[in-house]
């Protein structure tokens, strides 16, 4: 499956509207912001296939992410470790957590497997906190499968456009 | 003490301000006490730029901050370490906007004046203009004074400043100590969270010896660690936790009594069981006790060591502050690792770094909502006392002369505001 920067993978590749394989994923893919937004986290792990790959890497090229520091970078058990968090009750940032307000579009299809296929977006979120809106942009790509009980989020990259700069915390997932 | 009007003169009131256990609210609120702390704290003393391991090649370079001043940390073709600001002798531009990189030195995208890596001014594009005006040996690019400490780079502004040895003073044991956690391999730079809150930066620098919050603040986080590394931080009622304050701002914080010093071990700990796989690993390869040796030191050091003013050594990273404005400040987690050491635990460190640290960790957006309230309800009654009085009656002097008390009390905060109200009233 590709694995170039987005910007570059981009050109050549297109939403193949007559396929319904990408309308699924999109569909999936805007449901998972809904869920998002709404902090619906438990309803969100139900959006993945067994083994996903959650990351937001800081350096914007990384391919192995597991050599290098990342902002997120979780398994199945660090990303139901991260909703335990976000929904227990114990932590102050989460009970605090910013409003937002996400858009996802710009959807292209950058690769096709038997039982899978590769879509990247445009992400742009705009959180409110105490006083504050603030807006943070990312290039996104899903793996999503397409298995038995329909698709699934297999891998799902972040690539904040400001990621190497200073990314200030807010209690929210992207 | 008593308390003093938000819009009194700093110079002449910051000792009022600070009190043995108390400081006043003002000091997180005041802008003109920011900009007095950037002259006579930022650009007076030792500050920490870098760590060598992230300029480790002749041509490396990496850009950091002094107060608010940008500065360069470079490696020069001798091996020397440079610190210079980053502004142009002609007319003032910025010569580096590249985080870090390698590079045979700084050319300003201005006029082209060209610098070395040590910040001598090498080549003026049509000079003729020049001549008998400028001397280029009279306009370096301006060169801080450097030291270093076990692999510490710190710079300061002034030219008469006491050696960074004498200024670390009774930090540099718990320098040393931090940097064992190599388990022999050498401590280098591997990655490092940045984030940003509202709230001045003097709560950032007492927060790191501040192990009273941590069981409050961190459950979220203790409650996804496994039990053995939550017992470990089982500080409030832990009798070998205990907190010294070192001189010249710098305190310590004793967490785990048992890696206090990762050289001495007398067996009887048990290794985690969530390294069970590191420990299959490394044993290939490895003996029994370097496994152990290593794997002991997997969390880093057993303490969090404060250094005035910017700097932390905590656990396993760096904690670096940099004040943006009276009610803003940068802060940076800086990941390491063990240069040339076993992949797996160079790897299993920066997951130990992602879970807990930076904007989407499971530790510090706690610390940073916590931070913002300070700051958010001192600005309430900025004329009202912080209080850093916790455990003053049980603080008693070690046998190095040091105030000692539990982890959990104020002692390394009291030991800051000294420092800060000496330099910010000496000389007046
Ligand atoms: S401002 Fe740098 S060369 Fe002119
Ligand atoms: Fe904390």
């Amino acid at each position: 499956m590709a694995t170039e920067a987005p910007a570059t993978a981009a050109v050549a590749a297109e939403l193949p509207l007559d396929d319904p394989r990408a309308l699924a994923a999109v569909s999936l893919i805007w449901r998972e912001a809904h869920l998002l937004d709404a902090r619906r986290y438990e309803d969100w792990d139900g959006l993945w296939a067994e083994g996903g790959e959650y990351v937001v890497p800081i350096d914007r090229d990384a391919t192995d992410f597991a050599s290098c520091l990342n902002l997120v970078y979780d398994d199945d058990r660090m990303r139901r470790m991260r909703i335990e968090r976000l929904t227990g009750g114990f932590s102050i940032s989460a009970a605090a957590a910013a409003r937002t307000v996400r858009s996802v579009s710009r959807f292209v299809v950058t690769g096709r497997e038997d039982d899978a296929i590769e879509i990247r977006s445009a992400q742009i979120l705009v959180g409110y906190k105490r006083e504050e809106t603030f807006v943070l942009a990312a290039d996104v790509t899903h793996r999503i499968v397409f298995g038995a009980d329909g698709p699934r989020i297999s891998r799902k990259i972040v690539r904040l456009v400001n990621s190497e700069d200073t990314v200030t915390a807010s209690g929210f997932l992207l | 003490m008593t308390t003093t009007p938000e819009t009194a003169n700093p110079s002449t009131t910051a000792a009022d301000r600070v009190g043995g256990d108390r400081v006043a609210g003002t000091l997180y609120t005041d802008p003109a006490l920011f900009e007095q702390e950037m002259d006579r704290i930022f650009h007076r003393t030792w500050v920490w730029v870098a760590h060598e391991s992230e300029i480790a090649r002749a041509g490396d370079f990496k850009t950091a901050w002094v107060g608010r001043r940008p500065v360069i940390v470079s490696r020069d073709r001798r091996g020397g370490i440079n610190v210079l600001l980053n502004r142009c002798r002609h007319r003032g531009a910025s010569v580096c906007e590249t985080p870090k990189g390698n590079g045979a030195g700084f050319t300003c995208p201005y006029h082209a004046w060209s610098y070395s890596l040590d910040g001598t001014l090498r080549g003026i594009p049509y000079p003729e203009g020049y001549e008998d005006v400028v001397e280029k040996k009279d306009l370096p690019l301006q060169r801080l004074k450097v030291g270093t400490y076990a692999g510490m780079i710190f710079a300061s502004f002034a030219e008469e400043i006491e050696p960074l040895e004498d200024f670390l003073g009774g930090a540099r044991m718990w320098i040393d100590r931090f940097m064992k956690q190599g388990a022999g391999y050498p401590i280098k730079v591997q990655g490092e969270h940045k984030f940003r809150f509202r709230g001045n930066w003097k709560i950032q620098l007492e927060n790191t010896t501040d192990w009273y919050h941590f069981p409050i603040v961190h459950r979220s986080w203790m409650s996804s660690v496994d039990a053995e590394t939550a017992s470990m931080l089982s500080i409030m009622t832990d009798e070998t936790a205990v907190t010294h304050a070192l001189g010249n701002g710098h305190s310590v914080s004793v967490s785990v009594a048992e890696h206090a010093d990762l050289d001495v071990d007398d067996g009887t700990e048990k290794l985690q069981d969530r390294f069970s796989h590191i420990v299959e690993e490394l044993s290939k390869d490895l003996p029994p006790e370097k496994v152990r040796r290593i794997v002991r030191s997997l969390h880093g050091a057993g303490f969090n060591l404060n250094l005035f003013p910017n700097v932390a050594m905590s656990m396993a990273f760096f904690r670096v502050l940099r004040p943006l404005s009276v009610d803003e400040t940068e802060v940076r987690h800086v990941a390491l690792g063990l240069e040339g050491g076993p992949d797996i635990v160079n790897r299993e460190r920066l997951r130990i770094h992602e879970h807990f640290q930076g904007p989407f960790g499971f530790g510090s957006p706690d610390d940073a909502e916590a931070w913002n309230r300070v700051q958010r309800g001192v600005a309430g009654g900025a004329d009202m006392p912080i209080l850093v009085n916790r455990g003053l009656g049980r603080e008693k002097p070690n046998d190095l002369g040091q105030p000692t008390s539990h982890a959990t009390d104020e002692t390394g905060m009291r030991e800051a505001y000294a420092m800060w109200k000496r330099m910010m009233t000496d000389g007046n």
